[in-house]
């Protein structure tokens, strides 16, 4: 298979207005992605899974991951090939930032397999994609608001202590319990 | 209470002596009938349990009935989430008395490893009276066993008058437990008052 | 309402049931809303997170080796697959190596949990059709004898914490591989006796024939793996195309489907089953001598540069992959776990549309789930 480098530069004769940035990734196992912008993410799916070269028919697997500190989340897509077995390619789309900008572009009608996995990272991270066929909660109940796997997401306070306490359930007791009651007595010291 | 040395004598004759409790437990410890309800990984032990080479049908509980309505005994076996603990708590309510529960499985008893998930119910005895706790992750088939047996001993030591009798022959104890909804970060209420207060620490400092 | 004046129109409604998430069909808690036509399917939408136990957000505060046995009770039925998928993660992002008789090993407890798994989910497709426990009891009589197995080498029959950045926990006890040699010799009759019973029935003919069709290139779009894709005729393991671990080393050939309804993914389970018996037998006669891991290896407070790697294996019920993203700290800063239960349950109401409604429940078998990995 071709390298990432070439593949980026067919894309970008391709579809003449894409913004593509490689992204390394320094870790052993030479795996790089690709970042996409929003508006030809779709374009650039259908020619990856159509080009008789790649032939990139199988979507394996859709992350959500939240960047706190950059401010903003971001879709990771790994892309395999059945018909020629060859792969990973691996696409990133990131959000505008993770309060009102967290529009992506699904890519559910160019992979079948993107349905309820997009369905998930909406409902614990929050990003909606735009064009699934229907996208609601999936995992956690309908009447819940929150976005669970958020960095910042507080659990409800549900139990107030544990049977061997670490340092944040320990907190949490002090919360519950304020006075520490006193020493047991033996019967040695009385 | 009938002497033994005379009962013996009887026994030799043939004739044999009981009480109404006896032979009332008798019948009902020996013939419990669980729910099949599985959640979880515990699950597969349960089912374990009930295969040639543990055999819970030499307790007379092979019968796993799928519907509530003719089961006896509810084997939690799994984690309980929030989502699902709706569910768990109508499906109590929808069995008749008498009736018991059996709290198979860390996750069961309190949460188990996954007791920090937002969407874990730490402990089914939260919202539901539970007869027998069996720990482990998971369980061994044979723990369960020993449990069916415990809860026997327990069945075998209820009194049929008094106030220590049992739910169903009780005309003022509760028949149905609370029902929790799924709200908007969690569930509503967050346990059963009645039925379950946290713990008292005792914990020098 | 129906009237019975024979002039007027019988009305119709559709019926609207809930099936799950308590329903005697042993898969776990799993909830289908059904729109039926009478009987017959007219929309069917899955909801699922009974199960919901947030593996993912646990992770993220636990050490990598800390999340070994979280990973076991994902596919609670095939923990050994589950360990490895992770500890292959882990090694790419790290870059650790593994020793030869690691690798060996790894391939011997994963097919023996291949047998487990297509044998135990033969049983409980027949228990949905109707077979109330018998087939079952045969499955799990030969669970037994690997569980036995497993128990001497982990501790645990069920979750075993075996696997480990770099080569296995521990390594065989004497005898185990005569016990396991003893196994592998006497799996090849049971699934003859298996068979004789199970696939000439007619009534299981009958009712897995020509149901729940699923076409290859439908497959291929929904990113349906493992046996079901390959019931459909599409010739893709990984064990051959990523040749993972020892699996280059072994002679085994991939079973494929024709028309790919019930019966062929049925079938395509018991013939792996006996290319895992070859793979088996080559294994354990070929089994190098060595250590099973570097003493030297690192498990405890391990921090991988930061980076990201995406591991996969062929597990029993498809592609597990591992998406690993670290951030030079000691947790991972997101660990995400590919489902194949859950996406190869993303066409589970193409299948059903059309079937009556006790054949969503023999498609819903033979898709082969496992909640605890769908909901993770």
């Amino acid at each position: 298979m071709e390298t990432l480098e070439q593949l980026k530069a067919r894309l970008e004769t391709a579809i003449p207005n894409a913004k593509i940035e490689i992204v390394p990734n320094p870790s052993p196992v030479n795996q790089p992605s690709l970042l996409l912008d929003t508006e030809s993410a779709r374009a650039i799916a259908h020619f990856l899974r159509d080009d008789p070269q790649l032939r990139l028919d199988y979507c394996s697997n859709v992350t959500g991951v939240d960047w706190l500190k950059a401010g903003y989340l971001e879709a990771v897509y790994h892309l395999y090939s059945v018909a020629l077995k060859h792969g990973p390619v691996i696409l990133r789309m990131r959000t505008g930032n993770r309060a009102d900008r967290v529009y992506l572009p699904s890519l559910t009608p160019v992979w079948r397999s993107c349905e309820f996995q997009e369905r998930e990272v909406y409902d614990l991270y929050g990003i909606v994609f735009q064009g699934h066929p229907d996208l609601r909660r999936i995992l956690m109940w309908d009447e819940f608001v929150d976005y669970p796997m958020r960095k910042d997401y507080v659990e409800p306070d549900d139990y107030e202590y544990d049977p061997t306490p670490h340092d944040d359930a320990l907190e949490k007791a002090r919360k519950h319990y304020p006075q520490a009651p006193a020493p047991l007595q033996t019967e040695a010291a009385q | 209470m009938i002497d033994a040395s005379l009962r013996q004598e009887m026994a030799r004759q043939g004739v044999v002596t009981t009480t109404v409790q006896e032979l009332y437990n008798w019948g009902r410890k020996n013939s419990v009938w669980p729910l099949q309800f599985g959640l979880a990984c515990c699950a597969i032990e349960m089912i374990a349990a009930s295969m040639a080479r543990f055999d819970i049908a030499r307790f007379g509980a092979e019968v796993f009935r799928p519907s509530p309505r003719q089961a006896d005994l509810m084997i939690v076996a799994g984690t309980v989430t929030k989502k699902m603990a709706p569910q768990v708590v109508r499906l109590y309510n929808q069995m008749p008395e008498p009736k018991y529960i059996i709290a198979m499985g860390a996750c069961a008893i309190s949460g188990g490893p996954f007791r920090a998930g937002y969407n874990v119910l730490k402990g089914i005895d939260r919202y539901l009276p539970v007869d027998v706790h069996i720990p482990g992750c998971p369980p061994r088939p044979e723990a369960l066993l020993e449990a069916l047996m415990a809860l026997q001993k327990k069945i075998d030591a209820q009194p049929l008058t008094g106030p220590d009798r049992p739910r169903h022959l009780d005309a003022n104890a509760p028949g149905e437990y609370l029902v929790p909804e799924c709200g908007e970060h969690d569930l509503v209420p967050s346990s059963n008052s009645q039925l379950w207060q946290p713990p008292v620490l005792v914990r020098g400092e | 309402m129906i009237a019975i004046d024979n002039d007027t129109e019988v009305k119709q409604e559709l019926l609207e049931v809930s099936m799950g998430p308590h329903h005697p069909s042993t898969h776990g808690v799993f909830r289908m809303n059904v729109l039926l036509d009478g009987e017959t399917v007219v929309k069917l939408k899955p909801v699922f997170g009974y199960l919901h136990r947030n593996h993912e957000k646990i992770a993220e505060t636990n050490s990598y080796l800390a999340s070994i046995p979280y990973t076991d009770r994902l596919d609670y039925i095939c923990a050994m697959t589950n360990n490895w998928a992770y500890t292959l993660s882990v090694e790419k992002l790290a870059g650790i190596a593994v020793p030869p008789r690691a690798e060996y090993i790894r391939v011997i407890v994963s097919e023996l949990t291949r047998l487990i798994n297509h044998s135990c989910l033969a049983g409980f497709l027949l228990q949905d059709m109707g077979a109330l426990g018998t087939p079952l009891m045969y499955a799990f009589r030969e669970r037994e004898k690997i569980l036995d197995l497993f128990e001497a080498l982990t501790g645990s029959r069920m979750m075993h914490n075996f696997m480990r950045f770099g080569g296995c926990r521990c390594d065989l006890p004497p005898g185990w591989v005569d016990g396991a040699k003893t196994i592998v010799a006497h799996f090849g009759p049971f699934l003859d006796e298996f068979e004789a019973l199970l696939t000439g029935n007619e009534i299981l003919r009958a009712r897995t024939e020509g149901v729940g069709v699923l076409s290859g290139a439908l497959a291929v779009s929904a990113g349906v793996t493992g046996p079901m894709l390959r019931a459909s005729g599409v010739n893709y393991d990984i064990r051959k195309v990523d040749a993972y671990g020892a699996y280059g080393k072994f002679a085994f050939r991939v079973p494929l489907g024709q028309r790919g309804d019930v019966f062929d993914r049925y079938m395509v389970r018991i013939l792996e089953m006996r290319e895992s018996l070859k793979i088996l037998e080559q294994a354990l006669r070929e089994l190098p001598d060595g250590p099973v891991i570097d003493p030297k290896a690192k498990l405890r407070n391990l921090r991988p540069k930061p980076g990201e790697a995406y591991g996969r294996i062929e597990s029993p019920k498809g592609e597990l992959g591992f998406y690993l993203i670290s951030d030079g700290g000691p947790t991972p800063y997101r660990f995400r776990v590919r489902p194949p239960s859950l996406i190869n349950v993303t066409i589970l109401e193409d299948l059903c549309l059309g079937h009556s409604v006790a054949d969503v429940v023999v498609i819903l078998g033979s898709v082969d789930i496992v909640l605890g990995e769908v909901d993770r």
